[in-house]
């Protein structure tokens, strides 16, 4: 247990101007997450889980509190450790964002070129990074496409003519390509039919067990939250409300709200 | 010797917001402690609180007061206050529970559910498997049933799933609740040497058995849960 | 004979001091695109106007000033600039690549090697490489800021998956400095490689999108390629009819209604030097074979002449 945390966020909070007045989007959320750990933010719509997922991903800053992650250094000159990630240059967040971390988006097309082919698609990343080998590039495309479960004969396929699961499968496997530490996921599975969903929440729940990935992951789906992490974030109005083991939570929810999410599921 | 498992002062009260804060007390002031080689029965009427005990020491329910503890590799982790990784590793090594029904993840074969606890251990897909090969045989469920997914499954064979799971790595602490509650008189034979292996290993085990011969064969002590009920 | 009616080059003194800094700038920052304030000329947007303004605000009187379009000196796009500065300048023009000091062009670098004392300016009509790929201007200038041109490379690796081989044929993308990627204008890639380590200084306007940048004397431009599908520039089977060079960038004339085709120097300039020294072509169209004729029993197949 002498793992560092990964990602630690203090106290952080976001308002957005509303006529005139401060409305908080999200307050006071504060939590460590350590290497290999899954953590689910769930709420219902307006609970601030996605505005919380973009402040974790330095996507907005942070009105109140702070964001830190734990950096690894490129050269002698770069910070490293826990850091804090309003510290950071521009140049070092997107650069993060590109190798260290993923961010898979609700909508394919959101974190996908649609423009460009599959392959294409997975070996952005280590072009941006200096990768200058076309066959080196489309076998290591190749490769990931096989680990998501991707036919291959599509690696030269626009995105568009992907069905809705395999884009989503498309989009994870560019994020990993970097083998990032952290993924941020928005309701990956949300939208997709059920068995498609169902396959592809086997998937992430294999790939973060064999990349030991951690991941936030943001979904109003609680056997999502149930299958896939250890832990969880209740939100309601910007604020959380409970957190802890998910499967306490879910089976042992202490706060008012959490007792009607668990208690409103349906189940077949 | 040291307990393996132990809890103070343990109560549990739950609380339903939804009928305007109506409480609901299960248990007061439980004091327990289980050596290693010791097989605990819980006792008491249905609805008295022995799920709800099993799954407080398992971290499922959160206490309403008191600690639970578990003596997990040389030291004393304290359930109710450890951060969730914490719990997970306790879980993971040292902590196992077979609940009485199974919860499973959907699509995974069989064999690879009996199989996984052993390769969150580090244990190879090889020899995990194989071990859980060894396992299932034992319960009696037959190799064609090994690569479907439990979900389909009869009560007793669920149940039989269960225990190979909760079982397989050994663990030093083992919570069993209702384990041959579906079973015939065979697979019940077969759970009670399993569990008497278990002890004779120096598995501590805090069991609910709502069958008094399996009780007999395998309980070394009783805890009566009734006796602990907070009055309203 | 100059026209006194307007300021010498046309310009007022000011915008050329204006350009002028813009182009100390870009003198300084080798491939970054400056903002430069692109002043109205009496013809428009399409024509020149960026590469006009840089040539008004450097252009001295002893200046000797050439113009070419598509590497010839007598297009109507070449003649009009060329009298736009004569009248406005009274300078010396020529359509002689050596007598010149300073070249405006459109679409091709003259092929004959240039010297320090020779500035070359380019007419651009797009100057932001990343133009199609990232259409937020915004993003395509941080892209820049931050050396992030993996999606340039994405664009290369796509024309080979689709296509077998990188499709640009111009205004083929060079890294420049190895810092900044930069937009060539529209020369035909074969033309890429001049830019490297030029002697002379080489200048780029675009007078629609109000941007200018540079590529300094003995700068290097590389153009981008991956290590197992490298740059290569075109090449012809033919040499040019009128001299014979068989180094130079060749257009392809067809002459007659039978598909008979001429292969002559695009660079005029470049011909005509070459004859002048005496070297002579084959003085003959080509007939290509036709590939899609059918098989002998039906129809004839036309004259096969010897090339």
């Amino acid at each position: 247990m002498t793992a560092d945390v990964l990602l630690s966020a203090r106290d952080a909070g976001k308002a957005f101007m509303h006529q005139g007045q401060p409305r908080w989007a999200c307050r006071g959320v504060s939590f460590d997450l350590y290497p290999g750990e899954v953590l689910a933010v769930v709420g219902e719509s307006g609970s601030g889980k996605s505005t919380l997922l973009r402040l974790l991903a330095a996507r907005l800053a942070c009105d109140q509190g702070s964001v830190h992650y734990d950096l690894r250094a490129e050269s002698e000159r770069d910070a490293a450790g826990l850091t804090d990630l309003a510290m950071l240059s521009e140049a070092r967040l997107r650069w993060l964002a590109r190798t260290d971390w993923g961010f898979v988006e609700q909508h394919a097309r959101d974190g996908l070129r649609m423009a460009v082919s599959g392959g294409a698609n997975v070996g952005e990343r280590l072009m941006a990074l200096g990768a200058r080998h076309y066959g080196k590039l489309r076998g290591e495309a190749l490769s990931w496409m096989q680990r998501v479960e991707l036919d291959t004969g599509r690696i030269d396929d626009l995105p568009a003519t992907y069905s809705g699961g395999m884009q989503q499968r498309l989009q994870i496997a560019r994020n990993l390509v970097t083998h990032p530490r952290l993924v941020f996921m928005d309701e990956p599975t949300t939208g997709l039919d059920v068995s498609v969903q169902a396959r592809l929440l086997d998937l992430l729940r294999e790939l973060v067990d064999d990349l030991q990935l951690a991941a936030v992951v943001v979904t109003h789906d609680l056997a999502v939250a149930r299958l896939l992490a250890q832990r969880m974030l209740v939100m309601k109005d910007g604020l959380v409300v409970e957190q802890g083991l998910t499967d306490r939570v879910l089976d042992d929810p202490q706060h008012p709200y959490t007792q009607l999410l668990v208690s409103s599921v349906l189940t077949p | 010797m040291t307990a393996l498992l132990e809890t103070l002062a343990l109560s549990k009260t739950f609380t339903l917001h939804g009928r305007g804060g109506q409480q609901l007390p299960v248990f007061a002031n439980i004091d327990l402690s289980v050596q290693p080689g010791e097989c605990l029965a819980l006792t008491g009427h249905s609805g008295s609180g022995k799920s709800s005990l099993l799954r407080c020491l398992y971290g499922n329910y959160g206490a309403s007061s008191g600690d639970v503890r578990v003596r997990h590799e040389g030291r004393w982790v304290n359930m109710t206050s450890a951060a969730p990784r914490e719990v997970f590793e306790v879980r993971r090594r040292t902590l196992g529970y077979v609940s009485q029904f199974l919860r499973v993840i959907p699509r995974v074969s069989t064999i690879d559910i009996v199989a996984d606890p052993l390769r969150r251990m580090g244990v190879a897909a090889e020899s995990a498997r194989e071990q859980a090969a060894q396992w299932l045989t034992r319960l009696n469920l037959q190799p064609h049933l090994w690569s479907l997914p439990p979900a389909t499954f009869s009560g007793g064979e669920q149940q039989r799933v269960n225990i190979a799971h909760g079982m397989i790595t050994a663990p030093p602490v083992l919570l069993l609740d209702e384990p041959t509650a579906s079973l015939d008189a065979d697979n019940r034979r077969v759970v009670v040497e399993l569990i008497r292996a278990a002890r004779a290993q120096g598995s501590a085990i805090v069991g609910i058995f709502h069958d008094d011969e399996v009780r007999e064969a395998v309980a070394t002590r009783r805890f009566d849960v009734e006796q602990y009920r907070k009055p309203i | 004979m100059m026209d006194t009616h307007y300021n010498f080059a046309f310009l007022d003194e000011r915008t050329k001091k204006h350009i002028r800094r813009a182009l100390l700038k870009a003198v300084a920052v080798p491939g970054y695109q400056v903002p430069f304030g692109s002043r109205e000329m009496p013809f428009a947007y399409g024509w020149g106007t960026g590469g006009v303004q840089i040539t008004a605000s450097i252009i001295g009187q002893s200046d000797v000033l050439k113009v070419i379009d598509q590497g010839s000196d007598d297009t109507t796009n070449a003649v009009n600039i060329r009298r736009f500065f004569a009248r406005t300048t009274g300078v010396k023009t020529t359509e002689k690549t050596l007598e010149a000091t300073l070249i405006q062009t459109r679409h091709r670098i003259p092929e004959q090697p240039l010297t320090e004392a020779q500035i070359l300016v380019y007419q651009v009509p797009m100057p932001e490489p990343l133009f199609r790929l990232e259409p937020s201007r915004a993003e395509a200038i941080k892209m820049h800021a931050l050396t992030d041109y993996g999606l340039m490379h994405v664009r290369l690796y796509e024309d080979i998956a689709q296509m077998g081989a990188i499709s640009h044929a111009y205004d083929y993308p060079v890294m420049v400095n190895e810092r900044y990627l930069m937009s060539p204008s529209p020369i035909p890639k074969f033309d890429n490689p001049k830019m490297h380590m030029n002697p002379a200084l080489q200048l780029f306007g675009a007078g629609r999108e109000k941007r200018l940048y540079a590529v300094p004397p003995y700068t290097a431009v590389r153009s981008l390629d991956f290590e197992d599908h490298p740059f290569e520039v075109q090449h012809w089977e033919h040499a040019c009819a009128l001299c014979g060079a068989d180094q130079s960038y060749l257009d392809e004339m067809i002459v007659d209604d039978a598909g008979s085709r001429l292969f002559v120097c695009s660079d005029s300039d470049y011909c005509q030097e070459r004859r002048e020294a005496g070297h002579v072509g084959s003085q003959q169209a080509v007939t290509l074979r036709n590939v899609l004729a059918s098989e002998p029993a039906s129809a004839q197949p036309p004259n096969q002449e010897a090339a």
